[in-house]
């Protein structure tokens, strides 16, 4: 990736004896989502931090538009949005006044800082509230007033930590469009959740993180294909099925992975739906095999996080 | 009953296991009950001294027989200035009292003893904040001077005698009495031990009694003769102190629950110094210090006629000083602090014991001595002082220097040890 707007290289950062962050590395391009997910202690936060430049890095650097945080901290930061996870409001500020606020702190200047705070509050649709209280607002208004605090002096990049948590649907879908905006508006975005619907959704290209290492990156296809079972049908039939013969005629056809019987379910993992369901069902008609009922699936991004950092519980 | 008695185990295990709430519980009453019992059991312990600036302008045997016995009164911590200038100053800064001998004083008390001629008048200035101060200087001051006149070596009587025998208001008979008295009297004198240094006691001056050989003029030090004392000075500069700290102490907690929301993080998050952030808070917290104390004062001259009788400048530095040091104490509790609970606490009980301390509650003056001595080291006590002396004392601008130097002295302090202190990252 040649235009990236972040680059995070060799990222490290120890707590004591415990390696938080061990060599992480990422970019992202201007105009693209990247998913930053990983389970509870695998990293998010320390790295996000040291990329806002909270966390100083024990080793690595990050650059925003070719500012690194040691050589140029405060253009570096006015470089990038902040959006954490906790809602960074002054509930007893107006929205307007809050947005004016980190306005002030990020140098916008005075004139026109108020016309700017009224520009990203009509954006995530707060414009009519502007002189109300947070404390009035319901946690949706919180966390879009939250995201507008921090695009208000129009950063390159917008770090998203968790911005859904705890919203109704239709508040989170008012966030997503907020962010396709500014994703074709050319800002980068790293966007950190535990919804992985969201990172299907919205995300370019998603980063897994574990233990404080990269443990898989790419585009969602991408990541499915490092799944056994990219896409899968399943079939219910009636009577008894010669087991073994089916089983070898179904693994024989082009594009299926591998097939399992479990007495009258027959699930078949494949390539591509769309090329290989004929040819399955064209065998088990000419077997006469009567098919009751057919179902087909996709892999999904939980699939292929649960498979590459596991299931046990982390705490 | 389970369910109640499982609701009050809880709450019972929640409130011993704090172990900073638990603390402060006990600790607070423990430390106010101690104050106050110990100002209350001072009434049974050797009594402070009465700090008092003497000027002696006659410089004559008789009046340096004064000094000396004033500087022996067990209960006078005596100062002795070179000048008027000096020794005003002196008063003014330490001092409870100040005694001025003029000039005649030795050539005109010992006719005025026993003649009709002038009595020699004593400056005697006081603290009018400690009116029980004045019998007990009035009465050193008798001791002393009759003292000095009559078992004073002999000086005063040879002196009176010779005057005496030259007065012209006299009858020759009456000179020759006198003579004769004085005679008597230093034959007494000689053949007598030396009496102990006395206590000037209890032993009233009345300014008008007759028999005494001078008058004293009184006039309070603060505001000279034509203005008096009022209590609500004094009320206001403890309770305005109080009250801010109080505020620096809300300011401190709002910086902690900024850590705990996340504020904090996202200020950092800012491109902005240390310098900054942790300089904007001090200084937002020192004008809400000055926007309070200017409200309260304009209510207490407004209302209750406090006058700034000293330095207005005076004045308006001490309120800057203490706001200053207000902030940097707010800064030091949340460097400090974890919890904003627990830190809510402890500050309050660091601060009440700061206002105790420093006289808010209680005038420092009835402090006994140590509890005095020790409350040198208290910033709040040196606030209180600052004011009193810029309002009611009526000091001039040089008596705030010393109060303001030590106040931002602790601002200093308190703000190094905050910015070591200080967690910047969560």
């Amino acid at each position: 990736m040649d235009n990236k707007v972040l680059d995070a290289s060799g990222l490290r950062k120890s707590y004591g004896a415990r390696m938080a962050v061990d060599g992480v590395s990422f970019g992202v391009a201007a105009g693209e989502i990247v998913g930053l997910l990983g389970p509870n202690g695998a990293g998010k936060s320390t790295t996000i931090g040291m990329i806002s430049g909270l966390t100083p890095p024990d080793a690595g650097s990050v650059s925003v538009s070719g500012a690194t945080l040691a050589a140029h901290e405060f253009l570096f930061k006015r470089r990038i949005g902040l959006v954490p996870q906790e809602l960074a409001l002054f509930e007893e500020l107006p929205a307007a006044a809050n947005i004016e606020l980190f306005g002030a702190l990020y140098d916008v200047p005075r004139r026109g800082l108020k016309a700017r705070a009224m520009e990203v509050l009509d954006m995530v649709g707060l414009a009519d509230r502007a002189r109300d209280k947070p404390a009035t607002f319901s946690g949706g208004m919180k966390r879009r007033l939250n995201i507008a605090c921090a695009l208000v002096h129009d950063p390159d990049v917008l770090l998203l930590d968790e911005p859904t948590a705890g919203v109704d649907p239709q508040s989170r879908n008012a966030i997503f469009d907020n962010l396709e905006v500014l994703k074709r508006a050319g800002k980068a975005l790293v966007y950190t959740t535990h919804y992985m619907e969201e990172a299907e959704r919205l995300a370019d290209r998603i980063v897994i993180l574990d233990h404080g290492r990269v443990v898989a990156t790419g585009t969602p296809a991408e990541l499915y294909r490092m799944l056994p079972t990219a896409q899968s049908l399943h079939v219910e039939v009636d009577g008894l099925v010669d087991e073994a013969g089916v089983l070898a005629a179904l693994q024989a056809i082009d594009g299926v992975r591998r097939a399992t019987i479990d007495g009258h379910r027959i699930e078949i993992a494949l390539d591509d739906l769309a090329r290989t369901t004929a040819s399955v069902t064209q065998l088990l008609t000419a077997r006469g095999i009567v098919m009751r009922h057919i179902n087909s699936g996709r892999a999904k991004l939980e699939d292929v996080f649960l498979s590459v950092t596991g299931r046990q519980l982390r705490d | 009953m389970n369910a109640v008695f499982a609701l009050m185990r809880k709450d019972l295990r929640l409130f011993f296991s704090n172990r900073r709430s638990l603390v402060v519980s006990i600790v607070a009453p423990i430390l106010i009950a101690a104050f106050f019992g110990g100002l209350s059991a001072a009434e049974d312990s050797t009594p402070s001294k009465v700090a008092v600036g003497v000027v002696d302008e006659d410089r004559t045997p008789l009046s340096r027989q004064v000094v000396v016995a004033l500087k022996a009164d067990p209960n006078l911590e005596v100062t002795e200035g070179p000048d008027a200038n000096a020794a005003a100053s002196a008063a003014d800064s330490i001092s409870r009292a100040s005694i001025k001998l003029p000039r005649g004083f030795g050539a005109q008390i010992g006719l005025a003893l026993f003649g009709n001629s002038a009595k020699p008048q004593i400056e005697l200035r006081w603290d009018p904040s400690q009116p029980m101060i004045l019998p007990l200087i009035r009465g050193a001051l008798t001791a002393s001077v009759m003292r000095a006149v009559f078992d004073g070596g002999g000086a005063a009587m040879s002196a009176a005698r010779g005057q005496a025998a030259v007065d012209n208001t006299l009858a020759d008979q009456r000179k020759r009495d006198l003579a004769a008295m004085f005679d008597a009297i230093a034959k007494v004198q000689g053949s007598r031990p030396a009496a102990p240094a006395a206590s000037a006691g209890n032993a009233g001056v009345d300014q008008g009694q007759p028999g005494m050989p001078f008058t004293t003029r009184e006039t309070q030090m603060s505001t000279g003769a034509a203005m008096h004392y009022s209590g609500y000075g004094h009320a206001f500069a403890g309770m305005g102190v109080q009250f801010i700290l109080f505020m620096g102490v809300d300011m401190a907690i709002g910086l902690l629950l900024m850590r705990r929301l996340g504020l904090w993080t996202r200020l950092r998050a800012a491109p902005l110094s240390r310098r900054a952030l942790l300089g904007s808070r001090i200084a937002s917290t020192a004008v809400i210090a000055l926007i309070i104390f200017g409200i309260i004062y304009t209510t207490a001259i407004s209302v209750f006629g406090v006058r700034v009788e000293g330095s207005v400048v005076g004045f308006a530095v001490v309120l800057m000083a203490f706001a200053l040091l207000t902030a940097s104490f707010g800064l030091l509790i949340a460097a400090l602090g974890r919890t904003p609970e627990a830190t809510r606490g402890l500050a309050t009980v660091a601060t009440l014991l700061l206002v105790m301390l420093g006289g808010a509650w209680v005038p420092s003056f009835v402090f006994p001595s140590w509890l005095q001595t020790v409350s040198l080291a208290a910033p709040t006590r040196w606030a209180i002082d600052g004011l009193d002396a810029m309002t009611w004392r009526g000091q001039p601008l040089e008596a705030a220097v010393l109060p303001v130097a030590v106040m931002l002295g602790f601002t200093a302090l308190f703000s190094v040890v905050a910015v070591w202190r200080f967690r910047w990252e969560e």
